[in-house]
C-alpha cells in the first residue's frame, strides 16, 4: 500500500512541481541578457513568484518520496516505473499549461505506459 | 539478456546521431562536444539514482509514527555519505543537461533521457546485484522506445503553430 502512495507522490508531485516551475518561468519570459547583474535581477524577480515556491515544494515532496521508496524497493524497478511521469506530464501540460499534445506524442506515451506495465508485472 | 542490453544502448545512440538537414557542417562540429556530454549525462543521472538506492538501503526501511519522527529520520538519512554522492551525481547531471540545452535542440538531447532507463538497469545489475528479469528488460526497452517517440516531436506547440522545425 505504502509504495502506491509513494509512487503517486513521485509521479504526480514531481511532475506537478515541474509544471508549476514551467508556468512560473514562462511568465518571466525568455532570457536574452546573460550579464551577471541582470541574471541576479532575474533571480530576484523569480523568487517572488508564488508558482515557483509551489513548484519547489512539490518537487521536494517527490524527491523525498523517491528516497523513501528506494529504502525498500529495487532501483531497476522504481526508476522505470517513475517513467509514468511522461503520461502525467502530458496530461498536466494539456490541462494546466494549455499545450497541444500531438497524436505522435500520445503514441509515445502509450508505449511508455505499456513498458511500465511490463516492469510492474516483473515485480517480486 | 546481454544482447538486449546492447541493442538498448546502440539503438537510441544511433537514432540520435542522424544528422540535421540544415547547416550540416556546423552540426558535425557541434556533435564533437555534444556526444561526449550526452554520454556523461546518461551515466551521471542513472549513477545518481543507483547511489541514492544504495544509500537508502544502508539506512534501511524508515519507520514513521508521527510528525515528531521526521527530523531524526531526516538526520539519519542525510548522514549517509553514499546518499550525498548520489545527490552530487544528480546535480552534475542537471548541470550537464542545462549546459547541453544552451546550444543543442531539446528534441536532439531528449532521446538521451531514453537511454538513461537502460543504463539505470545495467548499473543496478552491475553495482547493486539486482536481478533484472527478461520481462523487466522488455518493459525497459519499451519505455526507451516510447521516450524516443515522444522526443521526436516539436518542442513548442503553444507559440508557433505553423512551423514544426525546432528553433
Amino acid at each position: 500500500m505504502l509504495e502506491y502512495v509513494l509512487f503517486f507522490f513521485i509521479v504526480v508531485a514531481g511532475t506537478g512541481g515541474e509544471l508549476c516551475l514551467s508556468r512560473a518561468m514562462k511568465s518571466m519570459g525568455e532570457i536574452h541578457d546573460f550579464r551577471p547583474m541582470s541574471l541576479l535581477r532575474f533571480v530576484g524577480q523569480a523568487i517572488r513568484l508564488p508558482w515557483l515556491w509551489v513548484g519547489i515544494s512539490l518537487m521536494a515532496l517527490g524527491f523525498f518520496s523517491l528516497l523513501a521508496i528506494l529504502s525498500f524497493l529495487e532501483v531497476s524497478f522504481v526508476v522505470p516505473v517513475s517513467a509514468l511521469s511522461y503520461a502525467a506530464g502530458a496530461f498536466g501540460a494539456k490541462f494546466f499549461l494549455g499545450e497541444r499534445i500531438t497524436r505522435h506524442r500520445w503514441m509515445g506515451i502509450a508505449i511508455v505506459t505499456l513498458g511500465v506495465t511490463l516492469v510492474w508485472l516483473s515485480r517480486r | 539478456m546481454l544482447k538486449i542490453a546492447v541493442v538498448l544502448i546502440i539503438l537510441p545512440v544511433w537514432t540520435s546521431f542522424t544528422p540535421l538537414d540544415h547547416h550540416e557542417h556546423h552540426a558535425r562540429r557541434l556533435q564533437l562536444k555534444t556526444i561526449p556530454l550526452i554520454l556523461v549525462s546518461i551515466v551521471l543521472g542513472p549513477m545518481g539514482n543507483v547511489l541514492l538506492g544504495k544509500g537508502m538501503k544502508e539506512v534501511g526501511q524508515v519507520q514513521l509514527h508521527g510528525v515528531g519522527d521526521l527530523l531524526p529520520v531526516a538526520f539519519r538519512v542525510f548522514s549517509v555519505p553514499t546518499l550525498w554522492l548520489g545527490i552530487a551525481c544528480l546535480l552534475g547531471f542537471f548541470l550537464v543537461h542545462m549546459l547541453l540545452l544552451t546550444w543543442a535542440d531539446y528534441s536532439y538531447v531528449q532521446p538521451a533521457t531514453a537511454l538513461a532507463y537502460a543504463t539505470v538497469a545495467v548499473l543496478s545489475y552491475v553495482l547493486l546485484g539486482e536481478m533484472v528479469s527478461p520481462l523487466r528488460w522488455a518493459g525497459i526497452a519499451l519505455i526507451c522506445f516510447g521516450v524516443l517517440v515522444v522526443g521526436r516531436t516539436a518542442p513548442n506547440t503553444t507559440t508557433a503553430p505553423k512551423t514544426t522545425v525546432a528553433p
